[in-house]
């Protein structure tokens, strides 16, 4: 792809200061990477002949789930500074990564918004948005402009499914992990009798759907299929109607922040159903905040313990020693999606999409969380899936199952 | 329909409602006086759980007693809910009381929006546990399973209301609110400080949150920075759905739609044949409302008045 | 008496036509396509907030569900032109149909709450908008009709023939990017939708509507059918709210329900009240600034903590929904009428007998 500079650019009569630098640096960039005139990179570039590549990151930092969006930022923050570290050459040149990080607030509308930003600000890849629900409106929008996004998190099958050469996965979607955790229900833990509860949002239906799916091939069968909302406190009236079902296992597509109260009120009702979740369960939070009530629940997570990857332990402690907290959830796979990204940019000498994105695509990169590669739609290529139980107050690797792609 | 499953989804609705009439008596109190919406209400009561929070994290660091703990954090919410429910009124509505109707009603979603994102900022984005301070043993009762600190939230709201009821009407106190709520004009000129009056509803209002908040983490065991939205909407519903400003209203209608939500959600997906679920648990409740509401304009047990939009 | 027109505002009325045809062009250079975008986001808001305006401003009903009749809008374009159903019929068509169809909603809430006043009023709509958020939130089975959380991809983008708006256009040696484009359709039903609004204001029935808001025993002493009157404006505001969902939905290409939460339903009456209730050009300032406040917060709130404090303290994310809130009750205390009120109001507040005050919040309750 060419990139046409507008001529207009050069005439902007006035423009304010800041601005005028970063327009300088972008003017800079793509005179370089179209080989126009040769004449005007001297006044343009900045003293040192560095490549500024610039990363954009989307997610939701307010709202409710802000924590969960500030850990997706500290993951990109980390890879870049790790780049920057490690002194990246591509393409001949020291590459100096920057993070452009914008809050799409979980809605829609501010993610075109975000996402439209951040093509102004002529970035080189997106790693987000977090949600499935911001990450589709968004991806046309990087689709349209050419730049590339890797979703750390959203796991809606849709995302990949609309023909966009520009949107990765670095997540299992619903239908591999919900094909694992049914199989998992089934087969691993005998279960026969099922209750699930979906909290109405993207994630947690999809999610829901394909594991309802993958039990009822397994020869399980589902007894009651209850909803909540990602906002609710309070269960005890679909705990108390799965209670009157006698279910085995009891699955909740959703997050922790209603995973914590809904494990508390089933022990409280007492249930004796197993609890289930995917991957909006495995956080810290979960057995801390539960406490005794999640000993014994199970929660998946797309990939391999960090504990057992090459690379994953360091990152583990080294993300907590720099922002003095555990990894919440997404931190890894942000931290993957953004190596990935520097992986195809140095493989193909270019920090242009368009040139990088081929190498993207049939990239084999070996990340903190899994073995990365993609299949011809962009979702990560038959990864393992992880599932942990709560044993004594904390999250420990139970099994580890392949997944086969859809 | 099994009796056992019957008779807990009643106390789930009687738990939750109760949760509900207690958010609610401070909506209807300050509505009954200045017929004004508090929008911020539910965000007090946010408040009133994250300083219980850590007043509890600090004193248990000091190795007293669970108990004292307990009496001195409850002591300390309800002091600094009740001084921010004073400085609410003072700054965002007190400038505005001869204004048009709808500005105050503006000025309350800005506190509510300063009040969370504060509130996300001091105590940070993620879920807090909220510690468990006194043993909380469930009780059987034919099957169905009630907790220590379900059956003191109930307790706690009719005693709340009763106590309410006693100060509007038998107080001198209650007195001057029902003067400043029939004739703000008169009252003065009768001697009551109007001021004054407003000033105390607030923090007499605030305390309630604040009260509510920390019954409502210890049941939940989690507080968030994000809770008092939705919890204020609600009681915001149950207080009309019983007639805003009727405070046996707000315990009925709280009751009302705890037992709404429960019972819908466990028998709609029944009763329709499974083509509405739970799903539709806050949609039935709307629609009750809205069925109420066009039976009777006022709610169940409000008066008709007439007043103008 | 306004027939003759001035010298002067024909030329102002030139000035503003020749700047908000070249505004997209001199943001985009300014400050960037996403503020374009911006842009596009505001006159949609402002076509919202109009429609909002007639209930709220011109009636005086209190509606806090009136996100319900953009989601409306917005799912009728969504389901007519995208593979959910499989249907693609081009946006001329789908655009009345979405009036239409939001109108009938606004009928069907408007019918049962004819009897309701001020603050039960006012919870009903917020109920009625969360019963329209929950069932196209769930009406993915048994039958999908709506694809439930899911939302609708993929939606078609609005064309005419050959000529779409998704894409950019070169004409006349002039390149028009898509957001420019939507930029020039959404300018003229917004001129459109003013245009409405300002003759309703001065018809019959605006006078009906006006009479209602200030007195409705007296208006319906003076012959005035309220139930009529009522009806009709929550259908008209409804229809707005329809057509600029419509527009919504192709303009954005995805709709989900999370877009239509009451949060929406709040932040369209801040923008009636905080620009000036029942003020056309009130309404459209309290558009503007509420859409591009947020935004400019932004990218300022960095900054400004860096200037003012040296050093980053609080988030910028965070900062940014403080400026908000603390604008919110600040214009508010300054201003309690609107930014810019309509004359009748502002009248009313300078005004300091005794009758004022029967217009205020502690009175409501006699």
């Amino acid at each position: 792809m060419l990139r046409i500079i507008p001529a207009s650019i050069q005439e902007v009569p006035f423009i304010m200061s800041r601005q005028l630098f970063a327009l300088l640096l972008t003017v800079a960039l793509l005179v370089n990477l179209t080989a126009c005139s040769k004449s005007e990179e001297p006044k343009a570039v900045s003293a040192n002949d560095e490549l500024v590549v610039r990363i954009g990151a989307a997610a939701p930092l307010t709202g409710p789930q802000a924590h969960i969006g500030k850990d997706n930022e500290n993951g990109t923050r980390m890879a870049i500074e790790d780049a920057n570290a490690k002194g990246i050459i591509i393409g001949g040149r020291k590459a100096r990564f920057e993070l452009l990080s914008e809050d799409d607030q979980t809605d829609p509308k501010t993610a075109t918004i975000v996402a439209q930003k951040l093509v102004d600000a002529k970035v080189h890849g997106v790693i987000g948005h977090l949600n499935s629900g911001t990450s589709i409106p968004a991806s046309r929008i990087y689709n349209d402009n050419g730049i590339a996004q890797i979703s750390p998190s959203a796991t809606a099958v849709k995302y990949t499914d609309q023909g966009y050469k520009t949107a990765f996965r670095v997540m299992a979607n619903d239908s591999q992990q919900g094909k694992v955790l049914g199989e998992f229900a089934v087969k691993k833990l005998n279960a026969q009798i099922i209750a699930v509860i979906d909290d109405r949002t993207a994630y947690g239906q999809g999610l829901a759907a394909e594991f309802i799916k993958s039990v009822k091939a397994n020869g399980g069968q589902i007894v009651a299929h209850e909803y909540t909302t990602d906002k609710a406190v309070d269960f005890s009236a679909v705990l108390t109607s799965i209670k009157g079902k006698k279910a085995d296992l009891l699955f909740f597509g959703g997050m922790d922040p209603q995973g914590v109260p809904m494990v508390r009120q089933l022990k409280a009702l007492g249930l004796s159903a197993k609890f289930m979740m995917g991957d909006g369960g495995y956080t810290p939070k979960m057995p801390e905040l539960a406490g005794a009530a999640a000993d014994g629940m199970y929660a998946s997570l797309p990939g391999v313990p960090l504990d057992k990857m090459p690379n994953g332990r360091d990152f583990a402690q080294r993300y907590e020693a720099k922002f003095k907290q555990p990894i919440q959830l997404y931190a890894p796979y942000c931290y993957d999606a953004t190596n990935v990204m520097i992986a195809a940019m140095q493989k193909s000498g270019s920090v242009e999409p368009a040139k990088y994105l081929p190498e993207l695509a049939k990239i084999s990169f070996d990340g903190v969380t899994s073995k990365i590669s993609f299949d011809e739609k962009g979702d990560l290529k038959g990864g393992a899936i992880t599932l942990y139980q709560v044993q004594n107050g904390k999250w420990v690797a139970f099994e580890t199952m392949g997944a086969t792609a859809p | 329909m099994p009796m056992d499953i019957l008779l807990q989804q009643i106390i789930n609705g009687l738990v939750q409602g109760s949760v509900y009439a207690l958010v609610a008596l401070g909506y209807t109190m300050v509505y009954g006086i200045l017929g004004l919406i508090n929008f911020a209400h539910g965000e007090v009561v946010m408040v009133g759980a994250m300083v219980a929070l850590m007043a509890i994290q600090a004193l248990l660091l000091a190795a007293l007693s669970p108990v004292l703990v307990l009496v001195l954090s409850v002591i300390i919410a309800v002091a600094v809910c009740m001084a921010l429910g004073y400085s609410i009124e003072r700054i965002a509505y007190r400038p505005l009381r001869h204004a048009p109707r709808l500005a105050p009603l503006i000025t309350a979603i800005g506190v509510s929006i300063v009040l969370q994102t504060l509130a996300m900022i001091i105590w940070g984005r993620e879920y807090h546990a909220f510690p468990q301070l006194l043993t909380n043993s469930s009780h059987n009762i034919g099957g169905a399973i009630i907790t220590e600190v379900q059956i003191a939230i109930v307790i706690i709201a009719i005693v709340v209301m009763l106590g309410l009821m006693l100060l509007v009407h038998r107080t001198r106190l209650g007195r001057a609110m029902r003067a400043v709520a029939e004739n703000q004009t008169a009252a003065s000129l009768m001697g009551v400080n109007i001021n004054q009056v407003i000033s105390t509803t607030f923090m007499l209002g605030a305390a309630l949150a604040a009260i509510a908040g920390i019954m409502i983490s210890a049941n939940y065991g989690v507080v968030h920075y994000y809770m008092g939205f939705l919890l204020g909407l609600k009681a915001f519903t149950a207080a009309v759905l019983g007639g805003i400003g009727n405070l046996q209203g707000a315990m009925l209608g709280g009751v009302l739609l705890g037992l709404i939500e429960s019972l819908g959600a466990g028998y709609l997906g029944a009763l329709t044949g499974g083509i509405l679920g739970s799903h539709y648990q806050d949609a039935l409740a709307f629609m009750v409302l809205i069925t109420v509401l066009i039976f009777r304009p006022s709610g169940l047990l409000g008066v008709r008045v007439s007043d103008r939009a | 008496m306004r027939k003759y027109i001035k010298y002067n505002q024909i030329l102002i009325a030139f000035i503003l036509a020749v700047v908000l045809l070249l505004l997209p062009f001199l943001t985009d250079e300014l400050l960037g396509r996403g503020w374009v975008r911006i842009l596009d986001f505001a006159l949609l808001f402002i076509m919202l907030a109009l429609g909002l305006n007639i209930v709220v401003g011109f009636t005086g009903l209190l509606d806090l569900g009136y996100v319900a009749f953009f989601a409306v809008g917005a799912y009728t374009y969504a389901l007519l032109a995208s593979p959910q159903l499989g249907l693609h019929f081009p946006f001329w068509i789908i655009l009345p149909i979405c009036a239409l169809i939001a109108a009938l909603f606004g009928a069907l809430l408007g019918a049962p709450t004819l009897k309701l006043r001020g603050d039960y009023l006012a919870i009903v709509t917020l109920g009625f908008g969360e019963i329209i958020r929950i069932f196209l939130n769930n009406l993915n089975a048994p039958i999908n009709i709506t694809n439930g959380a899911q939302g609708i991809s993929q939606i078609d983008p609005m064309r005419i023939g050959e000529f779409s708006l998704g894409r950019t256009l070169e004409i006349f040696g002039l390149t028009f990017p898509s957001v420019h484009l939507h930029y020039y359709l959404f300018l003229a039903l917004t001129l459109l939708v003013i245009f409405v609004s300002s003759r309703l204001q001065d018809s019959r029935i605006g006078r009906a509507w006006v009479a209602i808001r200030e007195d409705e025993i007296a208006a319906e002493a003076m012959g005035i059918n309220t139930r009529n009157s009522k009806l009709l404006a929550f259908v008209i505001g409804a229809s707005f709210g329809g057509i600029a969902g419509g527009l919504f939905a192709g303009f954005q290409g995805f709709v989900s329900p999370e877009s239509f939460g009451l949060m929406e339903s709040i932040m369209i009456l801040c923008m009636v009240v905080l620009g000036g209730m029942g003020n056309i050009g009130g309404v459209v300032l309290g558009a503007v600034l509420l859409v591009i406040l947020p935004e400019a917060f932004r990218n300022g709130a960095g900054p400004f903590q860096h200037w003012l404090l040296g050093k980053t303290i609080v988030d910028p994310e965070s900062l940014r929904m403080l400026m908000f809130g603390v604008a919110l009750i600040a214009v508010m205390l300054w201003r309690p009428a609107g930014l810019w009120p309509s004359s009748v109001r502002r009248r009313e507040l300078e005004a300091t007998d005794g009758m004022v005050q029967q217009d205020t919040m502690y009175e409501s309750k006699r």
